[in-house]
């Protein structure tokens, strides 16, 4: 995001502009501080209120560890997840054409637009207790709904675009001459791919994944409705953050909710710092 | 853009083409289409009956407000923090522009937290709320609070990179004529970031319709007042009120099918435009 500054060089700019414009600075810097900064000094103040050995003992609780164990397990196993089908999907989205492709490369963005909770509902009217496919499922002695398998799903559901997303405009750009000598040369899709794509596209799969796994540590809507929420088995960090809130416990809830914002912060500070190495 | 001439590589692209498709089909579409057999089951007649119910109204239109309510903020604000971050040049900028994307990373139970935390029982700035005798939280300002914090960052996003590309030339060569900045703005600037203010705000508006965590944590839930459509979508459920539950996700769903549509249209608008870089 730099730009080169053009300093005004007209004199009628100079008349009259600072004023203008250190207001503008100023309403700007001052809605961001209160809206943003103030929140996350707020939250860091609350959870550390009763010092770290509390914020520990509230950690080390055996609900809130399940809950926080049971977060990273299912964003994990919905990254990897999410790093393979994205990117396939960014893959056949860039490099085939087909009937439907426009179609395909629209409903990429439905999770985004969709509620989190309207997600949630989805997959309980498809899977759950009460639907056929749930049912199904239930005979076959696999539970899905109220179970941590929707709880990945959900977040698979969330996250699809994060991958695709990424990958897909590095794909676009990507210097085709690589692999046409590859084919060239006699190697197979699969090996061109591996040998001369994968490398280049990596780091866009690796931050897009990393997007991912930071999203799906604060998800909620999703989650809540499909989890069943069971205390150390089903319960995730950020509804167990809803339940203490419930309770009235606020300050547990600000020593988790810390706990989850620590996570996702570095999580994004590594893309950011990736992506700033990226573009040199 | 050149597609490769697939050759012997036949049963690949279809094997390829086909698990992508599938994927997104199972994820995406039949549990959508699930919810839609499920609110649609009962024919229409069901379906507008819930609708006309003074609870889901309220609902409706809480969340129509709040919308409303981050789309003029953000849209405005968002606009001018844009201009902050692309075209001034000070001291702690690099610290601003991470800022903005911090509501992204925070979880919508955290901003809850937060908010409660300032305006709650005991919170930090209840002394003064009560002084003043304003009701912030479990009470619209709070709600309204939460929507605009989590989707601060789209305007910001969208118009940002617009107003680097359009440069200053435009704009000085207004001043040389003579040109306020307040005319310059409305007369140069504006239209030249008009898709990507259009763009921000439609992104705006699909996730503050959406908006469930935080809103829910200072909402305090209560029907016909302080619910928005996702609070009461919530509360349906735990109330086993799966009509209402069903209607009332379908209408957001289709609201947010809409903006997707309108997006896609937008991009395709703004792409015939010459954007580089698409």
């Amino acid at each position: 995001m730099e730009l080169s500054e053009a300093r005004p060089t007209g004199r009628s700019r100079a008349r009259g502009q600072p004023l203008g414009k250190l207001g503008l600075r100023g309403a700007a810097a001052t809605y961001l501080l209160v809206m943003v900064a103030l929140p996350v000094a707020t939250l860091a103040r609350e959870g550390l209120s009763k010092g770290l050995a509390e914020l520990g003992r509230a950690l080390v609780h055996p609900v809130a560890r399940g809950a926080v164990f049971l977060t990273l397990e299912t964003a994990l196993v919905m990254a990897a997840v999410n790093a393979v089908m994205g990117t396939l999907i960014a893959y056949v989205l860039v490099r085939y054409r087909f009937p439907g492709r426009k179609l395909l490369d629209v409903l990429i963005d439905l999770p985004f637009a969709i509620p989190t909770l309207v997600t949630g509902m989805m997959i309980v009217t498809l899977l759950g207790p009460r639907a056929a496919l749930g049912q199904l499922f239930e005979a076959a002695g696999v539970r899905v709904v109220y179970a941590p398998p929707a709880i990945i799903l959900a977040l698979l559901f969330v996250t699809l675009p994060l991958v695709v997303r990424t990958v897909q405009p590095v794909l676009h750009e990507l210097d085709r001459a690589d692999e046409e000598a590859a084919y060239t040369l006699g190697a197979s899709e699969w090996t061109t791919f591996r040998r001369v794509t994968l490398p280049a596209i990596a780091p866009a799969i690796v931050s897009g994944a990393l997007q991912s796994f930071a999203r799906a540590l604060g998800e909620f809507g999703s989650v809540v409705v499909v989890a069943g929420n069971i205390p150390r088995r089903t319960l995730t960090a950020a509804v167990h953050v809803f339940g203490e809130v419930e309770s009235g416990d606020v300050h547990a809830a600000s020593a988790m909710s810390l706990v989850l914002v620590t996570i996702s912060f570095c999580v994004v500070l590594v893309v950011s710092a990736r992506q700033r190495g990226a573009h040199g | 853009m050149a597609e490769r001439a697939g050759g012997g590589q036949g049963r690949v692209r279809v094997v390829l083409i086909g698990a992508a498709v599938l994927y997104v089909g199972t994820l995406v579409l039949l549990p959508a289409f699930s919810l839609l057999r499920g609110a649609l089951g009962g024919g229409l007649r069901p379906f507008v009956e819930v609708l006309a119910r003074p609870d889901v109204l309220a609902a409706l239109g809480m969340t129509a407000k709040l919308t409303a309510f981050a789309v003029v903020v953000n849209g405005t604000l968002g606009t001018a923090l844009a201009f902050v971050l692309v075209r001034d040049r000070f001291v702690g900028k690099r610290v601003l522009h991470a800022l903005v994307d911090v509501p992204f990373a925070l979880s919508p139970v955290a901003v809850g937290v937060v908010l409660l935390s300032l305006f709650g029982k005991g919170g930090l700035l209840r002394p003064i709320t009560d002084a003043l005798g304003w009701e912030v939280a479990f009470a619209w300002p709070a709600m309204a609070m939460a929507t605009a914090f989590v989707t601060l960052p789209f305007v910001v996003r969208e118009v940002g990179p617009v107003l680097e590309e359009m440069g200053t030339d435009q704009e000085l060569a207004a001043y040389t004529l003579g040109a306020s900045p307040f005319v310059t703005f409305f007369r140069v600037t504006l239209p030249g970031i008009r898709w990507g203010l259009a763009y921000g705000t439609t992104l705006t508006m699909a996730r503050a319709i959406g908006e469930f965590g935080a809103v829910l944590l200072v909402s305090g839930g209560i029907a016909g007042k302080t619910e928005t459509a996702t609070v009461f979508v919530y509360r349906a459920l735990e109330d086993r009120d799966d009509r209402g539950a069903y209607v009332v996700a379908t209408v957001l769903a289709l609201a947010s099918i809409g903006l997707l549509l309108l997006l896609d249209l937008m991009r395709r608008k703004r792409g015939a435009r010459a954007e580089p870089g698409g």
